[in-house]
């Protein structure tokens, strides 16, 4: 059994070929976008290879191929040498490819042991299902001795910190004799101190010549443990980094590529007079950290940052989503009590949510249901709605925002993801907003739709909309703000007040730097 | 609208089907009893569609009969109040009912399931403990009241029964009007006013709702009050026509009866779709089904078994279609 050589710790027999997996010419298209296109490269055995590249670059839909989620449309892939076809989940666990997900996938009412070995559990008898109990735990207590872990395998996962169970999605990985393991931005949720221990594993790991596919946004934690680094572009190769060429700039500048000013740059007024004045907001996710900004007429201001920032927060607490803990709004300089996003709404405020299938549209039904839904209690006479007014509406929206669709009656979840933040946007743009609240505004849609998205908000700003955007894209940052304000753990980071101090250095700096 | 023909289709074969079998199914005494039938399961199941319409359930319809029933012949033949008084009171019980349910269910944030599953007990020990388990009839009076029930229109236009035969013969039973306005009505609240959209926003995605500025807790507040009032109104048609209350017995499974013609009628029970028309037509089905097996001389026993299976057989063929034609589109 593989199993009993790891869990004994005798090495696996010195392979004199060098690399492990070999990708070579993958391309992937979904409708409308190619995800990839003619990627090449390969991991070698016991090293660290970190993917890294822009939100949309194509890492995800790299890691999905090889995990068995999506099969590449052309290209192939081999391990030791010997071509194979991932097309299962259960295929690239066969081959030793194992996962651990940005989410975690516990099942946490059930104990450490069962959750490693859940779907294999060793079992006594074959026939009735009973489980081998005491191999369960003694297997999975050396698993996690391996991996440094304290604990009794028969603690429960949902009485372990975060970071705990992300090691438990490690051992889950091992336990299948991973030979290379993917993870997906382990680090976003976890402390520094966790992240010293993560990567103490991680060196483990390699030693015992298991090879890792790191994905992050951490540029630092990548100096630290890759051994190469792989930068993807708009589904493309941009760059490949040895060891010694492994930095900061040379990470950066790939991944960007294009020149920023050549790719949107807006110019429009920004009038002095204050729209939205924040005073000491705290939030129910950071209540210890009041926040105080101004936002101008017609003025964009971004809010950067790393995920869970507290941007998306910050938002829904001045839309009424979340009611904030304490503080004071003023808007246009009267004082502005929200309970809730109807009285956002009434106030001339708009949220375009970042998670637009939960939050932002009712994908089953049309497109006018979605444009109209927000404003009906104007669209109606004795309660009645008056149809052929939203109809108008609608019309109005679709030829302004250029949605692409047959008919207004077309359902949301029939369009393509541009479309649909478009739909969005036209349930509020119908309202006349003061104040645009948008949390990712372009994030899974292509380039041309974000491209219009943009100068869609410079064209509102110019009309003197105030557009508070939060984003983690740096290009948009950088391409679109006339401001930014980058938040890290709740709190105000610094503020970058003009173009020239808006660099993606700097972002990274204030967003990463430790309290 | 393409589903209410289908749903209208599925009716008509049964009754066709029916009819050929046994002529009597056609017989104008037949048809009126499988109308009145309709009108008072109908009212039940409109109630029913607003609260599944917001993806939710209402469990306790069949004790609000019960126990509104019960409320209603007790305070008019025990505590001898007035008809209108009586009326107000059941109204206000109902409302009160349904405030309650749509309170826990949003403020306390429990699940339809379980506080309409407690209603269904409470109601019916309410019910029951009010008459003490006796069976207490309206006796031989009422014949305003029992109009409601018993009358039909336009029949009853002319005085002293003259009407002629043929009119007699095909005048609509009462329930069945009073259903048929109460749908008009509730077809205009769902599809017409901004509270019926609210209503399909909030059962197609809470969250998205909730988002763009609809109160959705209130709205739902509001189905369980409308499944509630529906349910306390047919419990008093329902107890006029039997003329007695039975406590342990008045609309005893009658919840399932409902939740049965909006399946079939077409409402998602996963909320926000359905239509006023496809569940009067469910109803139909559900109460054609259960005259056909009674004049075909099944046996009675099967009664459930045979409703069941082609509840289940017409809305398993509705899903295979609908994923079909998902299919389809998606090809082509």
């Amino acid at each position: 059994m593989n199993r009993e050589t790891i869990l004994n710790g005798s090495a696996a027999p010195a392979d004199p070929e060098p690399c492990l997996l070999e990708v070579k010419g993958v391309t992937k298209r979904f409708p409308g976008v190619t995800a990839l296109r003619d990627v090449s490269f390969n991991v070698r055995r016991g090293e660290v290879l970190a993917v890294i590249g822009e939100n949309g670059a194509g890492k995800s839909t790299l890691m999905k191929i090889l995990g068995g989620v999506h099969a590449p449309d052309q290209g192939e892939i081999a391990l030791d040498g010997a071509r194979v076809s991932i097309d299962s989940v259960q295929a690239a666990t066969a081959l030793g490819i194992a996962f651990v997900h940005q989410e975690l996938n516990n099942s946490d009412n059930l104990d450490i042991a069962s959750n490693i070995f859940l779907g294999r559990e060793p079992l006594s008898s074959r026939t009735l299902g009973l489980i081998d109990r005491k191999r369960l735990y003694q297997d999975a207590d050396a698993i996690l001795g391996r991996i440094g872990m304290a604990c009794s395998s028969r603690t429960l996962v949902r009485d372990l910190a975060i970071s705990s169970q992300q090691m438990v999605e490690i051992a889950k990985a091992i336990s299948i004799d991973a030979r290379i393991l993917i993870m997906d931005e382990p680090t976003s949720s976890i402390s520094q101190h966790e992240t010293v221990q993560l990567f103490k594993v991680m060196r483990e790991m390699k030693a015992q010549g298991i090879s890792i596919i790191y994905i992050s946004h951490r540029l630092g934690e990548i100096e630290e443990i890759a051994d190469r680094v792989l930068v993807l572009r708009d589904g493309q190769v941009s760059g490949r980094l040895e060891r010694p060429d492994i930095g900061y700039q040379n990470m950066i500048r790939p991944m960007i590529g294009r020149d920023i000013e050549s790719f949107y740059h807006l110019e429009h007024t920004v009038s002095r007079e204050p729209r939205l004045e924040v005073q000491d907001l705290r939030v129910p996710s950071h209540p210890a950290q009041p926040l105080s900004f101004t936002l101008h007429v017609g003025e964009i201001l971004v809010f950067a940052g790393l995920v869970g920032a507290g941007r998306t927060e910050l938002l829904h607490a001045l839309f009424g989503v979340d009611r904030p803990l304490g503080g004071r709004i003023l808007l246009d300089g009267k004082p502005l009590t929200i309970r809730g996003p109807k009285d956002a709404i009434r106030a001339g405020i708009a949220l375009v949510p970042e998670d637009r299938k939960q939050n932002g549209l009712f994908l089953e039904k049309a497109i006018e249901f979605n444009v109209t839904i927000a404003g009906l209690d104007t669209h109606q006479k004795l309660k009645l709605i008056q149809f052929d007014r939203c109809e108008a509406i609608t019309d109005g929206m679709v030829a302004t925002l250029n949605i692409r669709a047959q008919d207004i009656q077309q359902l949301a979840q029939t369009l393509s993801g541009g479309n649909q933040q478009k739909v969005v946007l036209g349930k509020w743009l119908s309202l006349h907003p003061r104040v645009l609240l948008m949390d990712e505004p372009t994030r899974g849609i292509d380039v041309a739709a974000k491209l219009e998205i943009y100068r869609l908000m410079e064209a509102l700003a110019q009309t003197g909309v105030s557009i508070l955007v939060a984003s983690s894209e740096m290009l948009e940052v950088i391409g679109i703000a006339d401001r930014v304000i980058v938040m890290c753990e709740g709190r105000f980071a610094g503020e970058l007040r003009t173009k020239d101090e808006i660099t993606e250095e700097s972002i990274v700096q204030l967003s990463t730097r430790e309290n | 609208m393409k589903r209410v023909m289908g749903i209208a289709a599925l009716l008509l074969v049964i009754m066709a089907f029916s009819a050929v079998i046994q002529p009597v199914f056609l017989d104008p005494y037949n048809l009126k009893n499988i109308l009145r039938w309709t009108g008072l399961f109908g009212i039940l199941s409109l109630g029913e569609t607003f609260v599944i319409m917001t993806g939710g359930i209402d469990l306790s319809v069949g004790s609000v009969v019960g126990f509104i029933g019960v409320l209603t012949v007790y305070a008019l033949k025990v505590l001898g109040i007035s008809i209108p008084m009586v009326l107000v009171l059941a109204l206000l019980a109902s409302i009160l009912i349904g405030f309650v349910h749509g309170i826990l269910i949003t403020k306390i944030k429990l699940q339809p399931f379980i506080v309409t599953l407690c209603g269904l007990f409470i109601y019916r020990g309410l019910a029951r403990f009010l008459l003490n388990d006796n069976t207490q009839t309206y006796g031989n009076g009422f014949t305003g009241l029992k109009f409601l029930s018993a009358g039909r229109l336009p029949a009853a236009f002319w005085p002293n029964h003259s009407a002629p035969p043929f009119v007699a013969d095909w005048s609509l039973p009462m329930p069945f009007v009073i259903m048929l306005i109460l749908g008009v009505g509730l077809s205009i609240f769902l599809n017409r006013t901004i509270y019926g959209r609210y209503i399909l926003a909030l059962g197609k995605n809470e969250s998205a709702a909730r988002f763009s500025g609809i109160n959705t807790d209130r709205m739902t507040i509001i189905a369980y009050i409308i499944s509630a009032v529906c349910a306390g109104f047919a419990a008093i048609l329902f107890s006029l026509d039997l003329n007695t209350v039975q406590p342990s017995a008045a609309g005893n499974m009658y919840e399932l009866y409902a939740i049965a013609g909006c399946v079939v009628g077409g409402v998602s029970l996963k909320g926000g779709e359905g239509s006023i028309l496809g569940v009067i037509i469910g109803v139909a089905i559900v109460r054609v089904l259960y005259n056909a097996i009674n004049i075909l001389g099944i046996a009675t026993q099967l009664e459930f078994a045979v409703i069941g299976f082609v509840i289940l057989i017409g809305v398993a063929a509705d899903e295979l279609i609908r994923r079909f034609a998902r299919h389809r589109t998606k090809r082509a």
